[in-house]
């Protein structure tokens, strides 16, 4: 019976489409007359979901998750559109020259990295209490509101064992975001150096190199962090912060890797250019060659990679943590915070706002993850000079 | 129809290009007529719009382009507001394009021959088989070899010329009105470039179809040509037949663009008797792999002096400049600099060594560090050789450019990319002489510049070794160039030294055959020298085939 409908479905939004079509043909316009059906099928298919999504929003009383997306993507569009509304008219005029061109998802890029940066910073000073102090009231319900069994000293209530969760929320960035980076950087360091020296030297040195950075590759990475977290925690035993630094080690360089492979094939279609054999024949060392020839050259790439590993890395860090071997208690890390509460989805039905606190961990490496990307896409866009 | 109209008709054409949020005008405003049968040339330097008007001729403009205004007509049918499905009608079928570089034109995954049959199939105009075997008539029009068997090759494993031919004949497959040249021979050698020449010449005049022949080349355009219509930024300069144009000229502009090959260096006296050359490369040997490029090579070159080394696409003139800077050892024979043998290898040499050579690159795109500034491009050698640092050295980069003629306060914070083609080219000489060396190698320096920045690049060259007593090995497979520069002359084919001697002598019979063949390839600017060159060496006797036979 269902295919029925879906098929019947579909041949309505064919026929929306070609009807569509016709009325723009008879207005004249050029892009009526050379668009074909699927497109404007397209057009008719995005026009039922925008009619559907708005019914939603009105009218369907369940729909609480939805709605609250629908106004966080608004929110966060004209606070984008504000930001750079702000980035064009303030400021030097490199930097505003920067944000004429640039698209709303950039801005909005830029925007969250900010937030997040001065948060991570700052969570001392912004979070209401420590990240590791506990509280005698556990289990308080987020919301604030008595009457429903919170309380206005914590926002977003309490954990288990009566942690306040808005300040365990705050100092994870400042963990969690923290930690990606240094690693990443860490990443970076090893496998751009090591890339890059493969590139120039060549011979024996790149074969070497590049077959041990295959072997490294062959193996599920998430895996193998597994495994060699657990024999760190062995070699930790109690130090809890030397684990961490463990982690911070295992995951730079199995991700040095993937850096590796991108530093040495872009360095090495760079050494090829003539400029560096001029260099090389006025007698220039490999530093000179490496650190002023090829790196200035092989920014674009690279740092649009960093954006991508660094996204990549964070959510290795909190899958780590999920699975219990990555960041320790008591440090506040979001992995964990959706490890510890993710019972709590089962009350969506009841109160949609604490269904919403594992959900807020998440979400917070997700908008992470995407804000870096959109900057990422719009600097490889600018990199690669593309039009349109 | 009315046979007088013409065929292309192009009313006020406008092209704006997107900069950043704006658009500029590219092309402001031509007007074109081409009848049926005729050749039409279109000149201009880089940038004057020429391959944009080509391609607006077929309705199209690159991404980023747009056309603004006016019309193209085809055959009654005007292709700016025309609807896509109508010009794919028409693309193909009754407009074709020859791209410059064929080898990057065609699929590199597909035999030539399916994508010669693909637009006749498609267009209807012929099955696959019928196709085919057009193909391979048109293949022996064209003089390519095996006509038969040709087309079931891959692109990679014919020879540049004969990809391009491959392509005028795949142009040629639904025996289009109209075909676009886009400098179908600007990146093939002079022999190669004669029998792809001769080979459009005939095809566009057995089917007589209209052609727009665009190209840099002057000569080349004189051959091919009816009417010429030259182009600078964007405006015609003027338009007028072929033998008008060449023998009266009315604008200063076209008068300058003839002008250009007029450029000649007085002849230096003889070299003394038992002098010690600077540079002398003695019974050079080298391979890359087990493959021998160069067998036995040996001239020498001296002080204040221009040795030109031509020789066409792989005759192993670029090698020999790698053995002398020493990024190529040798396998067997020496370079001597002064009368001492340098180390082979370019990392045993002394630094002094290194300073004493420097080259100049062809392509000034890639020579120059693109995120590196102008002042510390020219400084870096300054400060690695000389050892000048701060005020000494930024004053030493200033007396550099203005050597090359680059105003310092200008050009000293610049990137690369805001120079044009011949301010970079004048930069890379400028780091050669930072180095203050006595030989610089110029490898292929003007071939990737228009006719009169390529002029101003050798005055400067010229200059420069007479202040500085500079000696040059001018790597080239330009004769003009040579005729224009050159004290000596060394030709080289397959890895050997076919002939050398001073400039004079060279250029004056008797030759050796492969000189021969290279001097009479250069393309002359009389519009019958094709016609004539062709009834010389009789039809067959070209390119491939003339080389084939020493």
């Amino acid at each position: 019976m269902i295919v029925v409908y879906i098929i019947v479905g579909v041949v309505a939004l064919i026929a929306a489409g070609w009807v569509f079509r016709a009325a723009g043909r008879a207005t004249g316009r050029p892009a009526f007359r050379d668009m074909d059906l699927s497109t404007a099928f397209g057009y008719a298919l995005g026009a039922v979901v925008v009619v559907w999504g708005i019914y939603a929003f009105f009218f369907v009383e369940a729909a609480v998750f939805f709605r609250w997306a629908v106004q966080g993507i608004i929110g966060f569009a004209i606070a984008a559109w504000i930001f750079r509304f702000i980035g064009r008219h303030v400021g030097p005029d490199s930097v505003r020259r920067q944000f004429r061109a640039m698209p709303l998802t950039a801005s909005f890029g830029i925007l969250t990295i900010l937030i997040y940066a001065i948060v991570a910073i700052f969570a001392g000073v912004l979070a209401p209490h420590g990240q590791a102090e506990v509280f005698a009231n556990v289990n308080v319900l987020p919301g604030g509101d008595p009457a429903l069994g919170g309380d206005p000293a914590f926002p977003l209530g309490t954990d288990q064992i009566g942690r306040d969760l808005l300040s365990r929320l705050i100092y994870g960035a400042q963990n969690t975001v923290g930690i990606a980076f240094a690693t990443t950087v860490l990443a970076f360091l090893l496998g751009g150096t090591l890339g890059f020296l493969a590139a120039t030297v060549g011979g024996w040195l790149d074969n070497l190199l590049s077959r041990m950075v295959d072997v490294l590759m062959a193996i599920p990475s998430l895996i193998f962090a597994l495994l060699l977290m657990t024999i760190a925690s062995a070699w930790a035993g109690s130090e809890k912060w030397l684990l961490t630094v463990y982690m911070v080690v295992i995951i730079a360089v199995i991700d040095s890797t993937r850096v590796y492979r991108l530093a040495r094939a872009v360095g090495s279609s760079i050494v090829v250019m003539d400029y560096i054999e001029a260099a090389k024949l006025r007698g220039e060392g490999m530093g000179y060659l490496i650190f002023r020839e090829i790196l200035p050259n092989a920014t674009a790439p690279l740092l649009a990679e960093f954006g991508l590993r660094f996204c990549f890395v964070f959510l290795t860090i909190a899958s780590l943590s999920f699975l219990g071997v990555g960041i320790q208690p008591p440090l506040a890390d979001w992995g964990t915070m959706v490890r510890d509460l993710s019972q709590f989805i089962n009350f969506a039905a009841f109160s949609p706002l604490t269904a919403a606190l594992p959900l807020m961990a998440a979400g917070a490496i997700a908008l992470l993850t995407v804000a870096v990307n959109f900057v990422v896409d719009w600097m490889l866009h600018r990199s690669s000079g593309l039009k349109g | 129809m009315n046979d007088n109209a013409p065929l292309l008709k192009i009313r006020d054409l406008r092209i704006e290009g997107r900069s950043d949020e704006t658009w500029l005008p590219i092309v402001n405003g031509i007007d074109l007529d081409l009848h049926r049968g005729e050749v039409l040339g279109l000149i201009g330097e880089s940038g004057a719009g020429k391959s944009t008007v080509g391609l607006a001729a077929m309705g199209f403009t690159r991404d980023g382009c747009r056309i603004s205004g006016g019309s193209v007509v085809f055959d009654g049918q005007d292709l700016v507001s025309a609807s896509a499905d109508a010009k794919r009608a028409l693309l193909g079928k009754r407009i074709a394009y020859v791209a410059q570089s064929a080898a990057a034109s065609f699929n590199p995954a597909h035999k030539i021959i399916d994508q010669h049959t693909e637009a006749p199939v498609t267009h209807d105009v012929m099955d696959k088989a019928e196709s085919q075997a057009d193909a391979m008539e048109l293949y022996a029009k064209l003089r390519l070899p095996n006509p038969d068997e040709i087309g079931f090759r891959y692109p990679h494993q014919v020879s540049g010329g004969q990809l391009q031919r491959a392509m005028t004949a795949m142009a040629m497959s639904c025996r289009p009105d109209l075909i676009v040249f886009d400098e179908p021979t600007t990146a093939l050698d002079v022999t190669t470039q004669i029998e792809v020449l001769a080979a459009i010449r005939r095809i566009v005049d057995e089917f007589d179809t209209a052609a727009i022949y665009i190209t840099h080349d002057l000569a080349v355009v004189a051959q091919m040509a009816d009417r010429i219509k030259v182009l600078l930024k964007g405006d015609e300069v003027e338009t007028a037949d072929t033998r008008t144009m060449l023998a009266h000229p009315t604008e200063d502009y076209t008068k300058s663009l003839w002008a250009v090959r007029s450029f000649a260096r007085p002849v230096k006296p003889a070299v003394a008797e038992g002098s010690v050359p600077l540079v002398s490369v003695r019974g050079i040997t080298a391979a890359y792999g087990k493959v021998d490029v160069l067998r036995d090579v040996s001239f020498d070159m001296h002080t204040g002096r221009t040795v030109a080394v031509v020789g066409e696409s792989g005759s192993g003139k670029s090698t020999v400049a790698r053995c002398i800077t020493g990024l190529l050892p040798p396998r067997s024979g020496m370079v001597e600099f002064d009368g001492t043998p340098l180390p082979a290898d370019y990392r045993k040499r002394t630094k002094d060594q290194l300073r004493q050579i420097q080259m100049i690159y062809q392509m000034a795109d890639t020579a120059l560090n693109p995120k590196t500034r102008i002042g510390d491009i020219i400084g870096r050698p300054v400060e690695f050789y000389m050892g000048l640092k701060g005020r000494a050295k930024r004053a030493r980069v200033n007396d550099l450019l203005n050597q090359i003629e680059l105003d310092p306060d200008q050009y000293y914070h610049r990137l690369p990319s805001e120079l044009s083609g011949g301010q970079k080219q004048r930069v890379g000489i400028a780091r050669a002489l930072a180095a203050e060396p006595r030989f610089i190698i110029c490898d292929e320096v003007t071939s990737a510049l228009d006719q009169l920045v390529a002029e101003g690049i050798l005055k400067l060259l010229a200059r420069l070794q007479d202040e500085l007593g500079l000696t040059y090995m001018f790597i080239t497979h330009d004769l003009a160039t040579v005729k224009a520069i050159a004290d000596e002359v060394v030709v080289m084919k397959d890895g050997k030294v076919v002939e050398q001697g001073g400039k004079a002598e060279m250029f004056r019979p008797p030759h050796h055959p492969y000189t021969d063949l290279l001097l009479s390839s250069v393309p002359e600017m009389d519009p019958d020298w094709l016609t004539d060159l062709l009834a010389e060496r009789g039809a067959d006797n070209l390119g491939d085939a003339a080389i084939d036979k020493m």
